[in-house]
């Protein structure tokens, strides 16, 4: 079974080894096989996208396996799109974020899927937007996007979801570095984990006020919401869910929704130009490393030279 | 700047079934693999048959490690071969590690186990053997190799 | 001050080693270069090309060493050593269902064997029942199945516990099964004075390292302490922990680290058991050790010696002990399974001599000698016959346990001791900043540690920095003979069936009414926070099984599972 209609079809019927082999397809995502994302992306932009981001050790993976059980017992089909980092030495990876949502992988109405951030432009790649529009159409009603905790990734994911759900944890309101990340700048749905922890209390307190904040920064009448849980004891979980899916009647109801996928795609096209301009500049780059070789002895005429190659790389595409 | 090329690497599942504990080797594997550049992905302990068999078809994994130290190894593998055939993921092929003897190596592999590794077997050995493995099943997978 | 050397001494001593380093060895270097650069202990410990008395900083005799039984104890905890009682030559055994074992430990009494050693099957050692579907296909492999009562009675048909003393490996289901043993005891007459023997119950180093985990840190914690203190305050032979470095070394641990995690969870214990208002002198005599005895030959002996002497020291100046007792590290030591390979198994045969050598120049109080064929399954009799007999010519052919610490006093061995208590120290330093080994466990620090350590090592095995005979170098084909390695066979799928059949036939016949009161006053006691044995002890004699009796306390503490490391 390798012809990529016959595994949308079968994928569509609920076969999941044909939905995998169909996800790896469009990890690939070429000119040759991006009728396949057309064909898929003209039948869906109906599920709820949930991203969830937060600093390492939040818990995250525990309390998005959390999650899921809660959306389970409401009947919704749940993706989990797992992000893990790529060693920067050999681009391998391990996708151990998988395991703390095992207990899941044989329910017929989950379905867990590990991507690696494969370096471009932030932590969101280009494979899990691909994917999101997959699931979509093969009947997942909630597609939870999870990216690693650092970095690019926590705006990246803006760009992704029609829920934004950060994740905190206590004592991590006193952290100036998440403030300069603007890790509170971009949720619809704030989580204190951990809450069963004594100094749990502040960082509630200061959470509510960051919502406050930004509620009167921002346009339309969504405030954000501040939810407290503990994943390890499995506290206020369903009280998530439900804030969460208080959010998606929002996006659906003031025309949230429309702008959102509009950007997601938007973004997707934005990641496939950028790997096509990056592939044809690696090539010039590479064509060129003699002469550019020569330049950067004593710099002379640097900016000049990568002027040229940019026109380079451009006359390259354009052919 | 990172390559942008979009080279799909060699995806292999590291689990542990059953109740046996000794993860030593199969955490020693998982990052040796990823440091020759592999995707692992890596279930973490007591896995049931249907959870690993699970894991590898959402993952869409090019091949199965088990890594075993308790002895069960032909139930596993008897069980495992049989659930991936019934799930339509036949030909993911399957390798062993672990306290596996001598003896048990061809028994293994008549049952449609496709390499059996003993402790001791150094990682870029394995590693190779992985890759063959991988390339010869490129012509079954509709993926483009990078 | 009783320095050896004094500083003239010292300095005259100085003096001549740097003329033998100027005038002498740069010839010999030149003529006969050294095989490495920089030779190191297998833990990493930098070694140098020779020791003399100048390595011995500060060396106080009677500070470092003094006598056997005589605080700090680096020479041993009795006055008399060997020389009055050899080490328990202790082998682990246990395979298949209770029957099965029962002959087993029936011939190693036959043998000379002097203590029993009881391994069980994994879903014994995680609590889970034999039909448990995680279960399947295990039962009875890498040790004995006892899910109920009745098994417990088969494994000690004919054997008199009040005669014997049983090791028991086990964690997270100790309280059930000290609760099976205590009542077959019970049954054969032997009153609660008489019934010696040690349960492992050290569910810290199951984060670490022997992932047999059931509970949380904290509510695993709790309970094995529960166990300690009523076992300190009921069974006054019974040694209710055996605080293990084993399988953190197996895990993939230095000797350092194996020794520091080891104390610092010995710490932890010893502050919960005292936090429950018992005096350090009341239970810290029943407190046991585990370590592992790897192959290179010289850190291990030096870690033996240094654990006894920090111990020692950490019982008297931060836990205030009186007794001399309380400062005794006791301590079993296996040798280490993860030093045998499957290539040309044979000379695992000597691999294990040497261990066991190091083991009994490092003082220990009883011995597990491995069976060359471990890298393959549960020994066979003739492996663990040959296992035992290596102990046996140990002590009585070699002349080794005829004098006491025989090594001490070399200036490598000195040195090398204190190196290794320095390096311990730092890391106890770090895991007391943390707050204890119990938050450091839920941090993962030595999680981590090990994992960076193993992956470390096989590194330097696959460079050949670390040769391995037979495996990186020194291979052969595997020839023919290997094959007719007679390994252990048994029935495995009979056993499983037996033991399903009969865990089911215990559920069926027992009195429900008894049963199901026994499980729910279990699960109050637990939910207001009551020490557990007592209410365990009751299910058991009401026929409660393993499975049973652990999902009551899993049904109040909850079950943990291990995040990723990396």
């Amino acid at each position: 079974m390798s012809d990529p209609s016959v595994l949308i079809e079968r994928a569509k019927a609920g076969d999941k080894r044909a939905l995998g082999r169909l996800l790896t397809l469009l990890e690939e995502l070429n000119a040759d096989n991006a009728w396949i994302l057309e064909r898929l992306s003209s039948e869906g932009g109906r599920a709820h996208v949930v991203g969830i981001t937060g600093m390492p050790g939040a818990g995250k993976s525990t309390l998005i396996s959390r999650l899921v059980r809660a959306f389970r017992d409401m009947s919704y089909k749940v993706a989990v799109i797992s992000i893990d980092p790529t060693s920067p030495i050999s681009s391998g990876s391990i996708m151990g974020d998988r395991l703390r949502m095992q207990e899941h992988a044989t329910d017929p109405g989950v379905f867990i899927r590990s991507v690696t951030n494969r370096g471009i432009l932030g932590g969101v790649s280009l494979a899990a937007l691909a994917m999101i529009e997959a699931f979509d159409v093969m009947g997942y009603d909630k597609i939870i996007v999870e990216t690693v905790g650092v970095g690019q990734s926590e705006t990246d994911i803006m760009n992704v979801a029609d829920t934004i759900v950060v994740l905190t944890m206590p004592g991590a309101g006193d952290d100036v570095q998440a403030l300069k990340a603007g890790v509170f700048e971009i949720g619809d749905v704030y989580v204190v984990n951990k809450s069963d922890r004594p100094d749990a209390a502040k960082t509630y307190e200061y959470m509510l006020f960051v919502a406050e904040k930004e509620a009167l920064g921002r346009g339309g009448s969504w405030r954000p919401a501040v939810v407290k849980t503990s994943a390890a004891l499995g506290l206020g979980i369903r009280e998530l869910a439900e804030t969460i899916n208080r959010h998606f009647s929002y996006v659906l109801e003031s025309g949230e929704k429309e702008r959102r996928l509009i950007a997601r795609r938007t973004h997707l096209v934005r990641l496939v130009a950028a790997r096509l301009l990056l592939q044809s500049l690696s090539e010039v780059m590479e064509g060129e490393r003699e002469r550019v070789g020569k330049v950067v002895r004593d710099m002379r005429g640097f900016y000049d030279e990568a002027m040229r190659i940019v026109r380079l790389t451009g006359k390259r595409l354009v052919e | 700047m990172q390559s942008p090329r979009t080279t799909r690497r060699i995806k292999v599942l590291v689990a542990k079934v059953g109740l046996d504990g000794h993860d030593r080797g199969a955490k020693v594997i998982a990052r040796a693999l990823r440091d020759a550049g592999f995707e692992v992905v890596y279930t973490g302990l007591r896995q049931t048959i249907d959870q690993v068999v699970a894991a590898a078809i959402q993952e869409d994994v090019d091949i199965i490690g088990i890594n075993q130290h308790e002895g069960s190894h032909f139930h596993i593998a008897r069980k495992l071969l049989q659930k991936l055939e019934e799930s339509g993921a036949g030909d993911i092929p399957v390798v062993m590690g672990g306290s596996i003897p001598l003896v048990d190596v061809e028994p293994l592999r008549a049952m449609g186990v496709k390499e059996v590794f003993l402790p001791g077997t150094p990682i870029a050995e394995i590693v190779k053997r992985l890759e063959e493995i991988a390339s010869e099943r490129k012509h079954l997978a509709p993926r483009a190799k990078g | 001050m009783a320095d050896l050397y004094s500083e003239e001494a010292k300095e005259e001593i100085r003096r001549a080693l740097k003329k033998w380093e100027e005038q002498v060895l740069p010839e010999w270097l030149s003529r006969m270069p050294e095989r490495e650069e920089q030779f190191t202990t297998l833990s990493g410990i930098p070694l140098k090309r020779i020791y003399t008395p100048l390595d011995l900083k500060d060396h106080d005799y009677l500070q470092k060493l003094g006598f056997p039984g005589e605080y700090p104890f680096t020479r041993g905890i009795h006055a008399t050593m060997y020389r009055a009682r050899l080490w328990t030559m202790r082998m682990f055994s246990g395979f298949g269902g209770p029957e099965e074992t029962n002959e087993r430990l029936k011939m190693l009494i036959r043998a000379g064997e002097t203590g029993l050693s009881l391994a069980f099957d994994n879903a014994t050692l995680v609590g889970v029942d034999p039909d448990d579907p995680l279960a399947e296909g295990s039962i009875g492999i890498v040790g004995v199945s006892v899910p109920t009562l009745v098994d417990m009675e088969v494994v000690f048909k004919d054997i008199n516990l009040g005669e014997v003393t049983t090791n028991m490996t086990i964690n997270p289901p100790a309280p059930v099964l000290l609760s099976f043993y205590v009542t077959v005891a019970e049954r054969q007459g032997v009153p609660y004075d008489k019934i010696g023997g040690t349960i492992q119950n050290d569910p810290l180093k199951e984060f670490i390292a022997q992932k047999t985990y059931v509970f949380p840190p904290e509510a695993a914690v709790k309970i094995a302490v529960d166990v300690m203190e009523w076992s300190v305050k009921n069974l006054p032979k019974w040694n209710p922990v055996s605080i293990s470095g084993y399988h953190i070394r197996e895990a993939g641990a230095t000797a350092v680290q194996e020794l520091a995690f080891t104390l610092a969870d010995g710490i932890e214990y010893v502050r919960q058991l005292r936090a429950r208002g018992m005096d350090i002198d009341e239970f810290a005599p029943r407190l046991s050790f585990f370590f592992d005895s790897h192959i290179n030959f010289f850190e291990e002996i030096a870690k033996f010696r240094a654990a006894r002497r920090m111990w020692a020291k950490i019982m008297k100046e931060w836990f205030g002990a009186r007794k001399p007792r309380s400062m005794w590290m006791r301590f079993h030591v296996q040798t280490a399974g993860c030093s045998l390979y499957p290539q040309q198994p044979w000379i695992n045969i000597v691999r294990t001599a040497i261990e066991a050598l190091a083991a009994v120049l490092g003082g220990c109080q009883s011995l597990h000698t491995n069976s060359f064929d471990e890298p393959f399954r549960v020994p066979s009799e003739f492996a663990a016959k040959i296992a035992l007999r290596t102990q046996q010519i140990i002590a009585h052919e070699t002349g080794v346990a005829d004098v006491i610490d025989p090594l001490a006093g070399s200036y490598f061995v000195e040195w090398l001791t204190d190196e290794v208590e320095e390096r311990a120290w730092k890391y106890i330093d770090k895991i007391e900043r943390m707050g204890g080994m119990l938050e450091a466990v839920k941090k993962g620090f030595p999680q981590r540690e090990v994992e960076e350590a193993s992956y470390r090592f096989q590194k330097e095995v696959e460079e050949k920095k670390r040769i391995i005979v037979g495996v990186n170098e020194y291979r052969e084909e595997e020839s023919e003979d290997v094959r007719k390695v007679p390994l252990l066979e048994f029935d495995q799928q009979e056993v499983e069936r037996r033991q399903i059949e009969r865990v089911r036939k215990v559920r069926a016949s027992r009195d429900q009414e008894r049963w199901s009161r026994a499980l729910e006053e279990l699960e109050r006691a637990a939910e207001r926070g009551e020490n557990v044995v007592p209410y365990v002890l009751r299910a058991v004699k009401a026929y409660a099984t393993l499975g049973e009796i652990m999902g009551a306390l899993k049904r109040v503490y909850g079950t943990y599972a291990e995040p990723p490391y990396y």
